[in-house]
């Protein structure tokens, strides 16, 4: 928690990010990175970054990969894709980086693509879209779920439940309008009648309009908000407000402690997917993922004094398959990483286990996902 | 039907008074200088963001929100010391992309300062909302209404019943023929930014527990906010209030009846028309220029 009077800190983060990309040396690992540490993306991009840092110095401490030090050259987009292509350039020509992760949103990857490419340059990125892996290009990777995988699993929780008739209503961000199209084009396969469709605009103050008319749909078993930031909790609040009954299903976008701060009270009952890092505390002892999980958990909020978040997880995984592909491969050639990466086989990271294939190259299913509830302002897992 | 109508009524309302708040704020630098201030937004977002801060600093709510005010007075103040008032000889024009331009750097340093996460502060009056005839309000929403209305009525005495609001109006009139009948236009100008921000941080308190904050809500408040302001006919209080809560309505109402998809655009589209069949917007005053 950061008062008022305690700007020294910040301001330090704030220089430090400045300073990066200064020191060349020779024989070494560069991974170069392109991520919206400010702006209005930058609780994306701040733990994402946070999470780099942390690894490149805890790797270089142990002596590096394949016995060259590493060295993490991060540019700040802003979440501007005009910006993040300018930056991919720059880090392809004048850093000459071996390979990227980055990209914090879907916009900025896509621009970003095409650079990395042409290149020959092995690229991870850490945005959500499915259509940055579908249709495959072979230098680029993902590690976060797709929002088709959420809503998958909401359907399949709301199967479960004897659930169908839904209605939905979405933020008209990036995120919302991807996660909308998805869940009303996976719907009819998974058995599920979307009865309403509401949209709202993500920096709206009141969505009970919206609700009113959910609300009065005949036959409304269930409610979904595909958004992020502000709407979601606002969303939650109206809801209870209107005092509507169906249960209230929000997507992994709002998956972090954040949310239920926001919601307050209004929260509990939310279900959301979400990975297993939101509930490292309440993983069974035989689950696998548990070590890595409250090992990465523990390191970061030892580091920054802050809760982890999913963001910063799929940094991590994303930087662990590079790191992984590197030691396969012996070498930083472009060609050997990238065929490396597309072999991960049963790495097991935070956000889920990864198996990648040539056309598969995100690697998760939505088994990654956890169905968790809100109850008493706590995550819980639903069984 | 009823309850819905009723319900749409209500979120337009809140929404509209949440305009109407920020519209207020535009009034005063517009009247003391030709100036809109499109930093107007920030002063919204520091009074609220010091608020949330101040409070995980260990203050009572209430004194929290007052020191709030205060600080982005002196804010407000300091803007016109360091900014403004040191480009006396610039155009208007000039003067408006200054406030553009100390918009971005307030942004900026609020980013610096608190943090770059959304927050809330309690409701003031409790969570529960009130129902009346099936709808529902929130208490806050209330008081936000409430505190649109008695900024209205302190303005509207400041400009017509004081001195020194007189004093302001004769400013923006004419500068020069002011400084001649005694008017000093120096602290005429500080007083208007100083009042200004306290207006639009009190409005960020109470918006806060309604809206959330962050660094960059000011920008959408802002334009809102103008827009509201435009349509009422900038300078008058009144038209800010009418202004506000009208597109807050025509949203609800756009959002409710027609569709979600062109709730904005039902707004804007309104706008439009008024504009271009009263340019001055509906309680704007004729201004005639003697030659």
């Amino acid at each position: 928690m950061f008062g008022l009077f305690k700007k020294a800190t910040l301001l330090t983060t704030a220089a430090g990010c400045l300073a990066l990309g200064a020191t060349p040396s020779f024989a070494e690992i560069k991974i170069g990175s392109v991520l919206a540490v400010t702006g209005p993306a930058s609780f994306l991009g701040d733990p994402e970054k946070k999470t780099l840092d942390m690894l490149v110095e805890a790797v270089n401490a142990k002596g590096g990969i394949n016995g060259e030090p590493v060295t993490l050259i991060v540019y700040d987009s802003g979440a501007d894709a005009n910006k993040a292509r300018t930056f991919a350039t720059r880090l392809v020509e004048d850093d000459e980086v071996n390979v990227v992760i980055g990209g914090s949103a879907t916009g900025s990857t896509m621009a970003m693509i095409p650079v990395f490419a042409e290149n020959d340059i092995p690229f991870i990125s850490l945005a959500g879209a499915v259509e940055i892996i579908d249709p495959v290009n072979s230098w680029v990777f993902k590690t976060p779920h797709t929002d088709r995988m959420a809503c998958e699993k909401i359907f399949a929780d709301l199967k479960a439940r004897g659930l169908t008739k839904v209605g939905l209503i979405s933020g008209t961000g990036g995120f919302g309008k991807s996660m909308r199209a998805q869940c009303l084009d996976v719907a009819p396969a998974k058995g599920i009648e979307v009865v309403a469709d509401e949209t709202y605009g993500p920096k709206d103050a009141d969505m009970t309009p919206q609700l009113t008319n959910i609300k009065n749909t005949d036959g409304l078993q269930a409610v979904v908000n595909p958004g992020f930031g502000q709407g979601p909790a606002i969303v939650t609040r109206n809801y209870r407000q209107l005092g509507i009954e169906v249960p209230l299903y929000q997507s992994h976008g709002v998956a972090s402690k954040g949310f239920i701060d926001l919601a307050g009270e209004a929260a509990n009952g939310v279900r959301l997917p979400a990975t297993a890092l939101l509930v490292a505390d309440q993983l069974a002892e035989s689950d696998p993922q548990r070590e890595v999980v409250t090992s990465y958990k523990a390191a970061y909020e030892e580091k920054y004094g802050e809760p982890v978040s999913t963001f910063g997880g799929y940094a991590y995984d994303a930087f662990m398959l590079m790191k992984a592909a590197l030691e396969t491969a012996g070498s930083t050639d472009g060609e050997a990483v990238r065929a490396a990466i597309e072999g991960t086989k049963g790495y097991l990271g935070v956000t889920g286990a990864f198996n990648m294939s040539a056309d598969d190259h995100l690697g998760l299913d939505s088994s990654a996902f956890r169905m968790l509830e809100i109850k008493d302002g706590a995550w819980t897992i639903v069984e | 039907m009823l309850e819905s109508f009723l319900q749409f009524t209500f979120s337009g309302l809140t929404v509209g008074a949440v305009y109407a708040l920020v519209a207020l704020g535009f009034t005063i630098i517009y009247n003391a200088s030709d100036v809109v201030n499109f930093a107007q937004g920030e002063f919204v977002m520091i009074g609220g963001m010091s608020t949330v801060f101040l409070r995980q600093d260990g203050l009572p709510l209430a004194a929290a929100a007052a020191l709030a005010i205060v600080l982005t007075t002196v804010i407000g103040i300091l803007l016109d010391k360091l900014a403004i008032a040191r480009a006396k000889r610039a155009s208007v024009l000039s003067l408006v992309i200054i406030t553009i331009g100390a918009s971005i750097f307030l942004r900026g340093a609020a980013q610096l300062v608190f943090d770059k996460q959304l927050h809330r502060l309690p409701a003031f009056a409790g969570e529960d909302p009130l129902t009346l005839m099936g709808a529902t309000i929130l208490p806050q929403s209330l008081l936000v209404l409430a505190g649109a209305a008695a900024i209205f009525v302190g303005l509207w005495l400041f400009f017509n019943r004081s001195r020194t609001g007189k004093a302001v109006l004769a400013t923006a009139n004419n500068r020069l023929a002011a400084r001649l009948v005694g008017v000093d236009t120096a602290f005429i100008m500080a007083l208007s930014f100083g009042l200004s921000a306290a207006i639009g941080a009190t409005a960020g308190v109470l918006i806060t527990p309604l809206t959330l904050t962050s660094y960059d809500v000011g920008l959408m408040l802002a334009l809102k906010g103008f827009a509201a302001a435009m349509l009422g006919g900038l300078g008058n209080p009144f038209g800010a209030l009418v202004g506000g809560l009208a597109i807050g309505l025509i949203e609800a109402f756009g959002a409710g009846y027609v569709s979600s998809e062109y709730k904005d655009a039902s707004a804007f589209l309104v706008i439009l028309l008024i504009l271009f069949l009263m340019p001055r917007g509906l309680f704007g005053k004729k201004t005639v220029e003697r030659v």
